[in-house]
């Protein structure tokens, strides 16, 4: 199994009036060849961040790289020239974003937007570059797409949209695609044919994904692995059967406990996570899940754990994982029957 | 976009109509009559000139009279210039009042969207502080006082450009800035926060994550939506270029159309009023129409939802 991007130990910060605002602090993960793997975490956890620094999209300043680097085929991104990574991006690593209604440009032609990158990084003259845009467009379920080429964003519906922001990822057959949070813009029905419609081209093309979300619902559905992020930090990562099967983390179980079940009679209550996260302007030493878990102990406000490994596959930052811990059982709710 | 430009005339051609008919009944209203030293007059003569000009006919009448000229491109003599066609004298003042203008608008427009595009892209940085000092500059200067000043030192003082009247393209240079200045700072202030806000678009960090080079990213993606609102002040400012120029004729003295429309609402001059504020209002609604046109070609949205079946 081939490494395609290996992220080591990634911190990334913001400048801001108020100080250094740390929005990534120390994240680790890989990605193998042909793997899709969820970040998944709630709002403001960093998990856009990360995909954005591996595109090196932040924008600096305010925001730069303090440490760490993102390894992708053998090469730190980290260190690349805005040269260097504009062969990389759309080429090597192509992104989606969240809302397809904002991220076409307006005043464009679709097949203007498809084409551009072909040409930019494909050496193609404009007639093929328009040929591959038309089989694009047909890859991603655009019917009539002679016609559809010539029209403008605005005369795709939601859905349709997102259809044409995936072909202009994939043009280029990227070796990464980034999706950030591909399906929160789009209604359910949308979402689910957007989801099929990655996994079937991720077997076409051949390209590893990186699926960020709060959709724990499209993670089952798509993910072969999953990372839980919480304050800037990697605090849960396995696969998925692992992660909904065997969570560690009190902040994982949270979040499967607050997720709607089929499998579930009517009276269950969705539990919420109470509180919010901390400010990242001043992080706690800790622990920053300490202050809203319900299993806290003295240790975790005051020191930070160390990532354990439960299997090769699965590792979490918890306490609780350590041998002198109490024996604390996963909430009925977050416990998945195998 | 043949239905949207065909709609788009036909308006064009009922506002004209509307500000034709306006402008008439209001001259009507106006105190007195176009004759000098009418007290002075003895009856009968008075009598025949408003015979030769038709007057004494009832008003629907001369109503009918005017359109139908109007309609062929008549807008009939001057009362107080002996003999003199009131479009022979557009013809000869226009063109020197055009090329002032028209010179203003392409400068202010070319200048205004350097600035504004440097000034968005070095935010916080010097030049977009002296493109904002710019923009101060000549929105609260007027132009007269511009234009006196440019005389008084460029002309006079130093000597560098001819000081008045229409003799070479040299004479053109300072009335043409004194106008544009304010287009400058109108047209960079739209420019620099328009571009600040497409900058940060959704759809710039789409083009930008194609790997396209900033350059594209900056010229292809971002300029075409940021010219938009430009676009649409550019046919106020075209009209306010217009007006101002009947000042910025006086002080340079140039023979151009403003000097005729001052003198004849002083004098009364019925088919001189009408004559020039029709052909000002062609002017002012053609510039309109032609900022339509471009919108359209410019922003798609536009296009579209006017030519609808």
């Amino acid at each position: 199994m081939t490494k395609v991007l290996d992220v080591k130990d990634l911190h990334v910060s913001f400048n801001t009036f108020n100080g250094e605002v740390q929005a990534v602090r120390g994240v680790t993960f890989d990605v193998t060849k042909g793997e899709t793997v969820a970040i998944v975490g709630e709002s403001g956890c960093g998990k856009s961040v990360t995909s954005q620094t591996i595109m090196r999209l932040i924008p600096n300043p305010p925001g730069f790289i303090k440490e760490g680097q993102i390894v992708f085929e053998g090469q730190d991104l980290a260190q690349y020239s805005e040269k260097q990574m504009e062969k990389v991006r759309g080429n090597d690593i192509a992104m989606i974003f969240q809302d397809p209604m904002t991220s076409l440009n307006p005043t464009m032609t679709v097949g203007r937007q498809i084409t551009e990158g072909l040409i930019q990084h494909q050496n193609m003259s404009k007639q093929e570059a328009h040929e591959k845009a038309i089989e694009m467009l047909r890859l991603v379920g655009i019917p009539s797409p002679e016609s559809r080429i010539k029209q403008y964003p605005h005369q795709f519906s939601g859905g349709m949209r997102q259809r044409a922001m995936i072909a202009i990822a994939l043009a280029c057959q990227p070796k990464l695609l980034i999706a950030d949070e591909p399906t929160t813009a789009l209604d359910v029905t949308i979402q689910a044919q957007i989801i099929d419609l990655m996994k079937d081209l991720q077997n076409k093309i051949d390209t590893s994904i990186i699926l960020i979300t709060h959709d724990l619902g499209v993670v089952a559905d798509i993910a072969d692995r999953v990372v839980v992020m919480y304050a800037g930090k990697v605090i849960e990562t396995g696969k998925l059967d692992e992660i909904f099967y065997q969570p560690k983390h009190p902040y994982t179980w949270g979040l499967l406990a607050s997720m709607p079940r089929l499998d579930q009679d009517d009276n269950t209550e969705l539990l919420p996570i109470p509180g919010s996260p901390p400010n990242l302007l001043n992080p706690p030493p800790g622990c920053p899940f300490a202050a809203r878990c319900p299993h806290a102990m003295k240790v975790c406000t005051e020191q930070m754990p160390e990532t354990t490994e439960v299997s090769t596959t699965h590792q979490v930052a918890c306490w609780l994982d350590h041998p002198l811990a109490p024996d604390v059982k996963p909430p009925a709710g977050a416990v998945r029957g195998e | 976009m043949l239905k949207y430009t065909l709609k788009r005339l036909s308006y064009m051609v009922v506002t004209l109509w509307i500000i034709a008919t306006v402008t008439f009944f209001l001259m009507h209203l106006l105190p007195g009559t176009p004759l000098k030293n009418e007290e002075k007059l003895p009856e009968h003569i008075k009598e025949q000139i408003m015979e030769k000009y038709g007057l004494n006919d009832p008003l629907p009448v001369q109503y009918l009279n005017f359109m139908g000229g109007l309609v062929q491109g008549d807008l009939g003599a001057s009362y107080t210039q002996d003999g003199r066609e009131v479009s022979g004298m557009i013809a000869e003042g226009f063109p020197v009042s055009a090329f002032i203008g028209g010179q203003a608008v392409v400068f202010g427009s070319i200048v205004g969207l350097l600035l504004g595009l440097i000034a968005a892209l070095k935010r916080g940085t010097w030049m977009d502080n002296l493109s904002t000092m710019i923009a101060v500059f000549g929105i609260s200067i007027p132009n007269f006082v511009l234009g006196a000043l440019l005389a008084y030192f460029v002309g006079v003082k130093w000597g560098i450009l001819p000081v008045a009247l229409w003799e070479s393209y040299a004479s053109s240079i300072m009335p043409s800035f004194a106008l544009a200045l304010v287009v400058v700072a109108i047209i960079s202030r739209y420019i620099r926060t328009e571009m600040v806000e497409v900058l940060d678009a959704e759809y710039m960090k789409t083009a930008k994550a194609k790997g396209l080079p900033r350059r594209t990213v900056v010229f292809r993606h971002a300029l075409r939506n940021a010219l938009i609102p430009a676009i649409t002040i550019l046919g106020p400012l075209t009209v306010n270029i217009i007006t101002g120029s009947l000042v910025i004729e006086q002080i340079f003295a140039l023979p151009g159309i403003g000097e005729y429309f001052v003198k004849s609402i002083v004098n009364n001059d019925y088919t001189m009023i009408t004559g020039i504020t029709i052909f000002y209002s062609i002017l002012i609604v053609s510039v309109i129409f032609i900022v339509d046109i471009l919108y359209g070609i410019i922003d798609p949205r536009i296009r579209l939802s006017g030519a609808k079946e």
